[in-house]
């Protein structure tokens, strides 16, 4: 038996073994707006809720709230009802179409500075930092053996994780529950146990993303890196190694022993800072890489040493390939922020914001919404004329009983009636609907003997808010015999 | 080659095989991976548990088991989930007997229940006959016209849902409408002319064929002491209306013949006893809101 097998490259592997990243300590204008949109993102997340906010009585004062239980979601003085949820919508498409602008013009914005996964993670990763000091000593530290001063970095740093993680999902929870109510009930050990539970799963999830797995989220579990990658094109800005400048890289000594002989040197000191301070471990020489957040980090750190060797700035910075190629060819870099694509981002969002606050603004406080009987579709009475019948669910979205007057108009003599209601005025049903309810009547309609029915006829329900006169209309049909 | 059916190390892998080969193609023979055999021995941990808590051999006879230490069965589990549901809607169900039946739509919430369960209870007893929309069909009344043969209030209806027509209740509703040709108490004539009579009452005389004024005299002769002089029907006799364009036998030349011929007897059967007083009360209110009550 002699199979004809080739021998392997020695080094194939399927399974990328987790190599723990080190990044180190570092300070310039990229790690300033990142802790700029920390303090303020998180200042948001863990403060909004306990905001005020004054609707009248019978209705939750919390300025930010999502109240499953009533099915309300309450954004300071707007209030959506179940039947909106597209502005849920609305707002997630613009959510994506703006992930997709500032992706064209400058690469992953989002995962370098606002993703909640790089906000939690800076945030972790100083605690870290705060416990067990900067990069070489945490690898230290980890290389060393178990000792009693390691044990207590060791302790103080998860412990305070698992504080900043419980009190994550503590204040998420506050978004679905009465805030103060809900801290009293927390610190009495009165909290509904749906409350510690979800409080607990976010506990986990956050002390396991922001804590251990870190950058692996990024590079295996979320999707957006693979979609944006499918979406970047040429003129997109990307934190880029000017390789054009920095090449061939060598120490100082090395490169200024080139020069001297009439040789090429690069800017490029290769001092390995980039590579140390970067959050996910990725060395942005090597070009664009899946890894790379562009969180600018590495600029930072390139610039400071750029600065200490009396070079220029920028050897890595915001920049494009084609930047890259034009500088070799000697001509002049181009930048195109505003262009096709960008600019129809920014017109379809502002579409969609705009359609939006319009609806928001012009919106009825209260409307019907009308379901025409399948069975039977029409009856025939003995009088000769035809009766219809619907569901009809009348919606006062204000804070007090509104009498609204219920009427039909479509067809010649068309009449209504009302089950259970005895009110009526001009032809019309005087209904009341109590405050932020929704109530269901069922609605007849009769046609006389004699008026010309066809199959299907389009109707108005209209319904007139007895205090103000505004009219709220909804289409319909009155059904009858085929000829 | 492999008929030894024995592994040898794989040179690409390292990996012994099994020994198996089908054209060539061999197959590694690798472990398990933990993960898979801790899941596997976890199920069997479970399956033992399981075993003892609830219901598993059959062991005992053919139709005797093993019932587990929780004894639970599907049959309980049914019993108690319908004995709960009875319990949640008692206070309703207590109120709704308490309540006058016209009073009932004053009080949103029972008539909100009330509403509701006529329309279960009108699914699972009525329709057959009526008609799940209620339409009915021939020889089965609509019963959301506003032609009613008993009455059409809320009174009414729950009384003929309680005593039912020609039924076995002592109280029930009866009504006769007598087989004149079968009965030889007119003939074929007189038959053709009082159906003439009684389609002119909605205008569809001629199409009979016989004679309107002498149907007329024969008319206020038999039929009024039950359909009355103008052929209006008489709701305390279950007499129905024969001057309208509804018919519960059909209304073509053809059916009125054959029901002053052969006579009409419907049936429904009483529903005292069947169904509980708040279900009765229920359904007059769900078949009165369908659009015709009175």
């Amino acid at each position: 038996m002699n199979s004809p097998v080739s021998k392997p490259e020695p080094d194939i592997t399927f399974f990328e073994e987790h190599k723990k990243v080190y990044p180190k300590k570092v300070s310039g204008t990229f790690r300033q707006i990142k802790w700029a949109i920390l303090v303020l993102t998180l200042g948001v997340y863990y403060l909004l809720p306990f905001v005020r906010w004054n609707r009248g009585p019978n209705a939750p004062d919390q300025a930010v709230l999502v109240d499953m239980h009533h099915t309300r979601l309450y954004f300071f003085n707007i209030e959506i009802w179940p039947q909106e949820v597209y502005y849920l919508t609305g707002l997630l498409i613009a959510a994506a179409l703006l992930l997709f602008m500032m992706n064209a013009i400058a690469g992953r914005l989002w995962c370098g500075y606002l993703c909640p996964q790089t906000v939690w993670t800076d945030l972790f990763m100083s605690v870290e930092r705060f416990f067990e000091g900067d990069r070489r000593d945490r690898l230290a530290l980890d290389n060393g053996k178990m000792t009693v001063s390691k044990f207590f970095k060791k302790l103080g740093k998860h412990f305070t994780w698992l504080m900043i993680a419980w009190w994550t999902g503590g204040a998420w929870v506050l978004y679905f529950n009465d805030a103060p109510t809900t801290v009293y009930e927390l610190a009495t050990f009165t909290a509904h146990w749906e409350i510690w539970m979800w409080i607990g799963i976010l506990t986990a999830s956050t002390y396991l993303f922001a804590g251990i797995a870190r950058e692996q989220i990024c590079i295996y579990m979320c999707p957006w890196p693979r979609i944006q990658a499918a979406f970047t094109d040429d003129e997109a800005l990307n934190v880029t190694y000017r390789w054009d400048r920095g090449e061939p890289r060598g120490s100082v000594k090395t490169n200024k022993a080139l020069l001297a002989e009439g040789k090429p040197a690069g800017d490029c000191i290769d001092c390995n800072q980039c590579y140390e301070v970067c959050p996910t471990g990725v060395d942005i020489r090597k070009g664009l890489q899946l890894d790379c957040i562009m969180c600018g980090l590495c600029i930072d750190a390139c610039d400071s040493v750029m600065h200490k060797v009396g070079k220029p700035h920028g050897l890595i910075a915001y920049d494009t390939d084609l930047n890259i190629e034009r500088r070799l060819k000697g001509e002049p870099e181009q930048y195109h922020p505003i262009r096709i694509r960008t600019v129809a981002y920014a017109i379809f969002i502002a579409a969609i914001m705009g359609g939006m606050a319009y609806s928001l603004m012009h919106r009825e406080t209260f409307g019907l919404n009308v379901l025409h009987d399948r069975n039977p579709l029409y009856v025939k009475l003995s009088t000769g004329g035809i009766r219809n019948a619907y569901t009809v669910r009348l919606l006062n979205k204000e804070r007090e009983t509104k009498r609204f007057a219920i009427g039909i108009e479509g067809i010649e003599g068309i009449t209504l009636k009302v089950i259970d209601i005895d009110n009526y005025k001009d032809g019309k049903a005087v209904v009341e609907v109590e405050p932020d309810r929704t109530r269901e009547i069922r609605v007849l309609a009769f046609t006389p003997k004699g008026t010309k029915v066809g199959v299907s006829n389009p109707v108005t329900l209209t319904l007139t808010d007895l205090d103000t006169g505004i009219v709220s209309k909804t289409s319909d049909y009155f059904k009858g015999p085929r000829p | 080659m492999a008929d030894d059916h024995k592994g040898r190390v794989d040179e690409l892998s390292g990996v012994e095989t099994t020994g198996h080969s089908w054209d060539g193609l061999e197959e590694l023979n690798n472990p398990m991976p933990s993960w898979w055999l801790y899941t596997f021995y976890a199920s069997i941990v479970f399956a033992i548990g399981y075993m003892v808590l609830y219901p598993s051999w059959p062991v005992g006879g053919e139709k005797d088991h093993l019932k587990g230490t929780l004894a639970w069965n599907a049959r309980d589990a049914v019993n108690k989930a319908v004995k709960d549901a009875a319990a949640a809607k008692d206070p309703m169900v207590k109120k709704l007997m308490a309540t006058d039946i016209s009073a009932v739509r004053n009080d949103k919430a029972l008539a909100r229940f009330a509403g509701r369960s006529g329309k279960a209870a009108f699914g699972d007893n009525c329709a057959p006959c009526h008609g799940s929309g209620a339409t009915g069909s021939k020889g089965y009344p609509g019963l959301v016209d506003d032609d009613w043969l008993w009455g059409g209030t809320l009174e009414q209806i729950q009384h003929t849902i309680k005593v039912g027509i020609r039924s076995e209740h002592d109280e029930t509703r009866n009504n006769s409408m007598a087989a004149y040709g079968d009965d030889e108490l007119l003939d074929k004539t007189k038959i053709l002319n009082v159906a003439s009579y009684v389609l002119s009452l909605s205008g569809h005389g001629k199409e009979v064929g016989g004679d309107i004024a002498a149907g007329e005299a024969v008319f206020k002769e038999t039929c009024v002491s039950c359909h009355g002089p103008e052929g209006k029907g008489m709701q305390k006799q279950g007499a129905p209306n024969l001057s309208d364009d509804i018919w519960l036998f059909g209304g073509k030349p053809a059916d009125v013949i054959a029901t002053i011929t052969h006579g009409r007897k419907g049936l429904m059967p009483t529903w005292e006893g069947r169904l509980d007083e708040a279900t009765i009360k229920a359904l007059a209110i769900y078949v009165h809101n369908r659009g015709g009550g009175q």
